[in-house]
């Protein structure tokens, strides 16, 4: 296949290109030109609603019939499409006929959600075969065997099991795998990675990360890179395009990006970033770089207000949570024994990787998972021996944040009455009175008084977050849960909206439960630090120390899987990590 | 996690379908249980005397205690109520000696007022109703599936729109009124069809089809308006999910993409309702029934309730209910074979 291409043309030309869907005032991509080479990796790099994704779909031919394309996207010629002759191919205006053989012959896509790319009710193996058989006439068992082939190739130790598995049976990382060993098994010459990581746990990340890397060095393919984590970005591109508004700001080697970025944009971009920088510093490995860019964490270190004589408002001892299993399952110990302590004032980040049991913790502390056994003690009140009334009485001093602002928020509701809510529940402030408090408390989140008669669609999704913020102070909480708060943000609106909370956190001296998988997050917002891993505490105590010299095996190997933005620093963390994975 | 492992999976799962089965049906017994003593205890609690109907004119005391003692109804009610499900499974004879009454297993009860068991009754009954259900169910969701598509594929077309009004009209549109509407324009105006009667299959199988033309087309319209509203939101919902766009980026044609990745998961919520729809109709399409004057159960049904046909109302219930039951429990089954995530 590779063989065919003229040597040193590139295997996509974008020029010029423009999408602008239908009923959009400006177009998702405006006038995106660059090139991909055999071998190399492209990251497209930018926010969400930046135009990136487009671009790359662009490629496969598969934006929706309400876009309309004009520019051009070729092709270098390759075994099969086009009219043949060594003649480049043009995507943009293509017929479906035409584009067949490109989708997953020439060009393989990976997706975002390795949950949701698979269909749930057919087999990984018949999904696979499906693809083999569609881009080469081999038989049934032929198919078969170069299935096993490339689900050995991707790295997953019992192909045999994972071919006969349906999607629902197997986890986000084996899913990913098998994504991508269908992406290559016609052999493509490129690769569209849309997120290819996004949704995975960080130890995850980095096997996905390395097997893109070995497909790009065994077999040469290219890949264009869809990301928003400049971490990513550090470790695997070769190649940067920094997109904003539909235009391309930037595009530079991935070395001199990080290391002199030209548009103040992609500054912005890069300084947005949390880096880990007194764990580098601690692995001795190259410090002065990150250590310039780091931000020093935001909230001090709590020992010197907090009046010692107080007993802590969050007081968790052997606390153990057990999902009872159906016939067919299990039961789940979501936690095993976690006895935990917040001081007053006093903000403490939970770490951990998906089923860790981390909000587990913050659910049963928000009172809305009973506990198995164990002691809950939140505000004083013992959330499993006082009376029902007393319980009820606690939830007033504790605020939640989640998540997902956008479905936390009630669509029909406006936001002065989404932050009013707590205000009619549980004081007598009504008419000028209430309104009055949801201004000052738009205000407390930098947001203004104005948005107060909107509706959450309106806003956009930082905005949203730091409503569910003020509603969450709006009773001036004791104690404050924050639930992966900035997860489903952009990397620019999530620092804002971390400065919101350190900026709160300084003001009403609520305690706070910080519960977040990103590292980097935690180090800058929180004090202390507990490391969660299989329902167990297997480290705790100042932030600094344990990112910085992590004792415990788990939190080492969750430090260094976790990518940097730095692309010097990473490839000798990549080292690291290898050596950590491979022992 | 290589040979032995997988031999331990493919038993455990042969056991597990076994379990899920026998569980499933275990389930389907208690619930009859509880609806024959809900239908009973209905016959029981309900003003009406059989015996006073059965007893004929005049009525003296006598003759009363008599039609009781030979009906059983002299006996406590649990005592009948255990004579009624001992019926079912063995069989039982009301009164004694020459005017004895046999009333073979399963017996659901004896009608004095047409002197026949409730069990002869609908067995004779059932044809035309399974005949009315069957071809209408059939008409429906092939129409309401494909219209449901095809709405959702030319999403914003004129075809789509086209579509969703038939679908408000049918959904709007009255069984009974069509049926008159049909008969009046079909029957009578073009003489097209027969507008009423039934032909057994056995005697005439296009007769048969002839007859049944216009019921199932009434009862069809309704349905398949249902249909393809739900199958073109749910096509909708699941064109636009992540896996179809994995399926395109594979390189498959949009065909292919709708019939082996589209329409599967699509049906999964249609069969769950077509189960129930269906099972519903088999205990009789009342209306429909009574429109082109067909002698199925629904008919018998009606008749029941107008003459107080005790027996009658209470055996064609259960059998009703038996009958949904049962369309539940294959819908079950149908739902562990379409969609691997209801096995697991």
């Amino acid at each position: 296949m590779s063989d065919d291409l003229i040597g040193g043309q590139p295997l996509v030309t974008v020029e010029g290109l423009t999408v602008q869907f239908e009923g959009q005032d400006r177009p998702a991509v405006d006038g995106v030109s660059w090139t991909l080479h055999r071998g190399q990796v492209l990251a497209l790099v930018g926010e969400s609603g930046s135009g990136k994704s487009v671009t790359a779909f662009s490629v496969l031919g598969l934006l929706p019939a309400t876009a309309e394309v004009t520019g051009s996207v070729r092709l270098a010629p390759t075994e099969g499409v086009g009219e043949g002759g060594g003649a480049s191919m043009q995507l943009v205006g293509a017929t479906p006929a035409q584009l067949l053989p490109v989708r997953g012959g020439v060009v393989g896509l990976i997706s975002q959600e390795p949950m949701n790319a698979w269909n749930p009710v057919l087999t990984i193996g018949w999904q696979i075969i499906e693809a083999i058989r569609v881009h080469s006439k081999v038989t049934r068992a032929r198919a078969r065997e170069r299935l096993l082939e490339l689900l050995r190739e991707v790295g997953l130790a019992d192909p045999e099991r994972i071919a006969r598995s349906y999607p629902h049976q197997l986890s986000g990382g084996q899913l990913q795998r098998a994504l991508i060993a269908m992406a290559i098994s016609a052999d493509p010459v490129a690769l569209i990675a849309d997120e290819p990581t996004t949704a995975l746990d960080v130890t995850v990340q980095a096997g996905i990360l390395g097997l893109l890397r070995t497909l790009r060095d065994t077999r040469g393919t290219a890949i264009v890179l869809i990301t928003h984590d400049m971490g990513v970005v550090a470790d695997l591109a070769d190649d940067v395009v920094v997109m904003r508004a539909g235009r391309i700001v930037e595009q530079a080697p991935v070395a001199r990006l990080f290391a002199a970025p030209e548009d103040a944009y992609t500054r912005e971009l890069l300084d947005a970033v949390p880096h880990l920088g007194a764990v580098a510093s601690a692995n001795k490995t190259a410090t002065t770089k990150t250590a310039t860019t780091t931000a020093t964490s935001l909230v001090s270190a709590p020992t010197g207000r907090v009046e010692a004589v107080l007993p802590p408002p969050i007081d968790l001892v052997d606390l153990h949570v057990v999902y009872p299993g159906s016939r067919r399952s299990a039961p789940v110990h979501a936690a095993s024994g976690v006895t935990l302590r917040i001081e007053r004032g006093e903000m403490l980040g939970l770490v951990g990787e998906s089923g860790s049991g981390k909000s587990t913790i913050g659910q049963v502390l928000a009172g809305l998972v009973p506990a198995t056994s164990g002691t809950v003690r939140v505000c004083q009140v013992d959330l499993r021996t006082a009376p029902r009334k007393e319980q009820l009485g606690v939830r007033r001093r504790v605020g939640v944040v989640f998540q997902d602002p956008a479905s936390t928020l009630n669509p029909r509701w406006t936001i002065a009455q989404a932050i009013g809510e707590p205000l009619r529940l549980h004081t007598d402030l009504r008419g000028t009175a209430a309104r009055d408090k949801v201004a000052h408390l738009l205000e407390l989140v930098q947001l203004s008084p104005d948005l107060a008669d909107r509706f959450s669609h309106e806003l956009s999704g930082g905005q949203r977050q730091r409503v569910s913020i003020a509603r969450a102070v709006a009773l001036d909480p004791e104690v404050l849960i924050a639930d992966e708060p900035t997860s489903a943000l952009d990397v620019s609106v999530q620092q804002r909206i971390l400065d919101v909370f350190a900026d709160l956190q300084q003001r009403l001296g609520f305690s706070c439960l910080f519960i977040s998988h990103n590292l980097a997050v935690v180090e800058r917002v929180t004090g202390r630090v507990a490391v969660m891993h299989e329902g167990r505490i297997v480290e705790q105590g100042p932030t600094r120390d344990v990112l910085g010299s992590p004792q415990d095996p788990y939190t080492q190997r969750l430090l260094a899987a976790a990518p940097v933005a730095d692309p010097a620093v990473q490839a000798e963390r990549r080292v690291h990590w290898l050596s950590l994975t491979s022992g | 996690m290589s040979a032995p492992v997988t031999t331990v999976r493919t038993g455990t799962s042969a056991a597990r379908t076994a379990r899920f089965v026998l569980g499933k049906a275990s389930g389907m017994i208690i619930v009859l249980l509880v609806v024959s003593a809900l239908t009973y205890a209905v016959f029981v609690l309900l003003p009406a005397d059989p015996a006073q109907l059965a007893c004929g004119r005049p009525c003296t005391p006598e003759r009363l205690e008599a039609a009781r003692g030979y009906m059983g109804l002299d006996l406590p009610s649990w005592k009948q109520y255990l004579l009624f499900l001992g019926g079912i499974f063995a069989g039982r004879t009301f009164g004694s000696g020459a005017t004895a009454i046999d009333c073979a297993a399963p017996c659901l009860g004896y009608s004095f007022r047409l002197n026949e068991s409730v069990t002869d009754l609908i067995t004779s009954r059932l044809p035309v109703t399974f005949s009315i259900a069957i071809g209408a169910a059939v008409l429906w969701l092939v129409v309401g599936v494909a219209a449901g598509v095809v709405a959702a594929i030319k999403r914003g077309t004129v075809i789509d729109r086209a579509v969703m009004i038939g679908a408000i009209a049918g959904v709007s549109a009255p069984s009974y009124l069509v049926g008159l509407l049909g008969i009046l324009l079909f029957g009578f105006t073009l003489n097209m069809v027969p507008v009423s009667g039934y032909v057994a299959f056995t005697e005439s199988p296009l007769d048969w089809a002839w007859h049944l033309v216009l019921p199932w087309t009434v009862l069809a319209i309704l349905m398949a308006a249902v249909y393809a509203r739900l199958t073109r939101a749910q096509m909708l919902d699941v064109m636009g999910s992540d896996f179809i766009r994995t399926a395109r980026a594979k390189g498959l044609t949009e065909q292919r993409v709708i019939t082996r990745h589209a329409l599967r998961n699509v049906m999964i919520p249609v069969i769950t309702l077509f189960g129930l729809d269906l099972g519903g109709l088999l205990g009789g399409a009342v209306i429909t029934e009574k429109v082109f004057s067909m002698p199925g159960l629904g008919a018998l049904l009606l008749d029941a309730v107008g003459n107080f046909d005790l027996p009658v109302l209470v055996g064609v219930t259960l059998f009703s209910a038996a009958v949904i039951i049962v369309a539940n429990f294959l819908v079950d089954l149908v739902y562990g074979v379409l969609d691997p995530r209801a096995r697991a």
